[in-house]
C-alpha cells in the first residue's frame, strides 16, 4: 500500500465513524464536535485529490463558521441528554416505516453496484486555485453569477423574515 | 526524501520553540509597558530587570490546584484550553520567514509549507481559533462563562467577514495565494522610484490594511476588542472556571495569536523579510548574511506590531457590545466593499488588468 492509499483508507475510517457518532452521541453538542472532525476527513480526501482550494474553503465555511453557528444555537437552547422529550408513537411508526424504505432502496442499488471505468483528469492540476478559477469565470460565469443571486436573494429573505414588524 | 524531512521537522522546531519564547516574554513586555504607561515600574525582583518573570509566572501556573466545577463538562473543559493552543500554534506553517538559505551548497526555503492557497489557510485557522473558547467556555458550565465563549464567537464571525474582504482587494493587487508569493511580490521598488525592497503592499491598499488591522484586534481578543473576557460584566469571561495551566494556556494562546497575527499582517502589508535596499547589497554580503538580515528585518516588524498591540491595549478603553457590532457590520464591511470597487477601478484606470 502506497502512503496515499494508506492515508486514504485512514481518512475514510474517521469520516465514516465520526458520522457515525454524528447520530449515535447524545449529547448535541458532541454530535456538531464529532460533525465538525467529519469536515476534516473531508478536506484531507481534497487534498488528496489535489483541490487544496475546495479543502480549505470546506474549513473556513462548514468547519469555521456554519459549525460555530450550529454550536451557537445548540449552547443558547441548552440541550441536555434529559431534556430529550418522549415522542409519540405515531412518529415512532412513521420513522420505522421511512427507515425500512431507505434500506429497501439502498439494498436495491447495492444489487446493481460494479466498479466504474477509472476517471481520468486531462489535467490533474484542475483543483489548484488558479486553474478553478480560470474555468470558473470563463466557462461557467453565467452560473457562477445566478448562483451569487440566489444567495443575495436568500439573504434578503432571512433579513426581511428577522426583521421586526414597525407598527 | 530524508534530508527534506530532518530540514522541516527542525524548521518547525525552531519557529515552535520561538514563538514560544516570545508569547512568554510579551507577558513580561506587556507588564513592562503597562507599568511604563502607568507610571511605575512593572516586575522587576526576579533577576535582572525581571528577566525572569515569565518563568516565575509559569511555575506558579504549573503548581496550582486543578480545579473542574462539579457540573461541567470534564472532557471539552480540558478540550477548550488545548484546542486554543492547537489553533494559535498551526498558524505559523505558511508564513515565509526568511529568503531561501543556503547552507554548504543546500538550499533550505525558510516556510514550513509553499502552499497556494496560504492566505486561505490562515483564515481558515482564525475562524478555527473561537471553537477553543466557545468549547471551553459552554463546558464550564457557567453562565458568565457562556456569555463569554458566545460573545467571543459572534464576535469573531462578524471581524471574519470585513478580514476577507478587506483580503481580497489585497489578492486584488498581489494576484496569487501564495504567502510566499505574496512577500516576493514586495521586492520591487515603490512606484517605479527608491530603494528596493520597499514595495509594501501597505501603499497599495492603505484603507484595506486599516480595516485588516482593526479586524486583527477583534479576532485576537484584545482590547478594544476584549468583550468576551471583559472583567466589569463578565467575571473573566469564558475563562471565569479555568484554573491553573489551563488559565495559563488560554492567556499564553492569545501571545501566540498576536505573535502569529503580527507576522501574518507584516508579510501580507509590510514587505514581509524584504528590506529597503536589499539588491544593492545581494551580490557584496555572502547569501547566508543576506537571509539573516532578510529575517532580522522581518522581526522587527513583527516586534512593532507586538508593540502596537501592547500600545493600544493601554492607551484605548473597550468597546460597548453594541458599538462593536455597529462597527463591525455598518462600517468595515461596506467600507471594505467600497474598498474592493475601488482597487478595481484604480486597477483598470492604471492598466493593470
Amino acid at each position: 500500500m502506497t502512503i496515499t492509499q494508506s492515508l486514504f483508507y485512514f481518512l475514510a475510517f474517521v469520516a465514516i465513524f465520526c458520522s457515525l457518532l454524528v447520530v449515535l452521541a447524545k449529547n448535541p453538542v458532541h454530535s456538531v464536535l464529532y460533525l465538525i472532525i467529519t469536515f476534516f476527513a473531508f478536506t484531507g480526501h481534497y487534498i488528496l485529490l489535489n483541490a487544496q482550494f475546495v479543502g480549505i474553503v470546506n474549513i473556513i465555511v462548514y468547519a469555521g463558521a456554519i459549525m460555530v453557528l450550529f454550536l451557537f444555537v445548540i449552547m443558547l437552547l441548552n440541550f441536555n441528554e434529559g431534556t430529550e422529550t418522549h415522542k409519540p408513537n405515531l412518529v415512532k411508526f412513521a420513522g420505522a416505516i421511512t427507515g425500512g424504505l431507505v434500506l429497501v432502496v439502498l439494498v436495491a442499488s447495492l444489487q446493481t453496484l460494479q466498479q466504474s471505468n477509472p476517471v481520468k483528469l486531462n489535467n490533474a492540476d484542475i483543483g489548484l486555485v488558479k486553474n478553478l478559477g480560470k474555468v470558473l469565470f470563463n466557462e461557467f460565469l453565467l452560473p457562477f453569477e445566478v448562483v451569487s443571486i440566489l444567495f443575495l436573494s436568500a439573504m434578503v429573505g432571512a433579513v426581511l423574515l428577522a426583521r421586526k414588524e414597525n407598527n | 526524501m530524508e534530508a527534506i524531512v530532518i530540514e522541516k521537522i527542525i524548521l518547525i522546531t525552531v519557529i515552535l520553540l520561538l514563538s514560544l519564547v516570545i508569547a512568554m516574554y510579551m507577558t513580561l513586555a506587556e507588564r513592562k509597558f503597562a507599568g511604563f504607561l502607568q507610571d511605575r515600574l512593572g516586575p522587576n525582583r526576579t533577576g535582572p530587570f525581571g528577566i525572569l518573570q515569565p518563568l516565575a509566572d509559569g511555575v506558579k501556573l504549573f503548581t496550582k490546584e486543578e480545579i473542574i466545577p462539579a457540573n461541567a463538562n470534564k472532557m471539552l473543559f480540558i478540550l477548550g484550553p488545548s484546542l486554543a493552543m492547537f489553533t494559535a500554534c498551526i498558524g505559523s506553517a505558511v508564513i515565509p520567514w526568511g529568503h531561501d538559505l543556503v547552507i554548504g551548497g543546500r538550499t533550505i526555503p525558510l516556510q514550513v509549507a509553499d502552499i497556494n492557497v496560504g492566505v486561505l489557510y490562515i483564515f481558515g485557522v482564525v475562524s478555527l481559533g473561537v471553537y477553543g473558547v466557545m468549547i471551553g467556555g459552554w463546558a464550564s458550565n457557567n453562565k458568565y462563562s457562556l456569555l463569554g465563549a458566545i460573545r467571543a464567537a459572534s464576535q469573531n464571525i462578524s471581524y471574519e467577514i470585513a478580514m476577507g474582504l478587506s483580503i481580497i482587494a489585497l489578492l486584488m493587487v498581489t494576484g496569487t495565494l501564495s504567502m510566499r508569493g505574496i512577500a516576493v511580490g514586495q521586492a520591487g521598488n515603490l512606484y517605479g522610484w527608491g530603494p528596493s525592497g520597499m514595495a509594501w503592499n501597505v501603499f497599495y491598499q492603505p484603507l484595506g490594511f486599516l480595516i485588516y488591522l482593526i479586524c486583527m484586534f477583534a479576532e485576537a481578543n484584545r482590547t478594544p476588542f476584549d468583550l468576551p473576557e471583559c472583567e466589569s460584566e463578565l467575571v473573566a469571561g469564558y475563562h471565569t472556571e479555568h484554573s491553573s495551566m489551563k488559565l495559563g494556556f488560554y492567556l499564553f494562546a492569545e501571545y501566540i495569536n498576536m505573535f502569529i497575527a503580527s507576522a501574518v499582517v507584516a508579510t501580507l502589508y509590510f514587505g514581509g523579510y524584504n528590506f529597503p535596499g536589499q539588491d544593492a547589497i545581494v551580490g557584496s554580503v555572502s547569501p547566508f548574511l543576506y537571509t539573516l538580515i532578510g529575517v532580522a528585518a522581518l522581526f522587527l516588524k513583527i516586534s512593532f506590531f507586538l508593540f502596537f498591540f501592547i500600545w493600544i491595549r493601554w492607551t484605548i478603553p473597550r468597546f460597548r457590545y453594541d458599538q462593536l457590532m455597529k462597527l463591525g457590520w455598518n462600517i468595515l464591511i461596506p467600507l471594505s466593499i467600497a474598498n474592493i470597487v475601488i482597487t478595481g477601478i484604480v486597477m483598470f484606470m492604471a492598466g493593470k488588468v
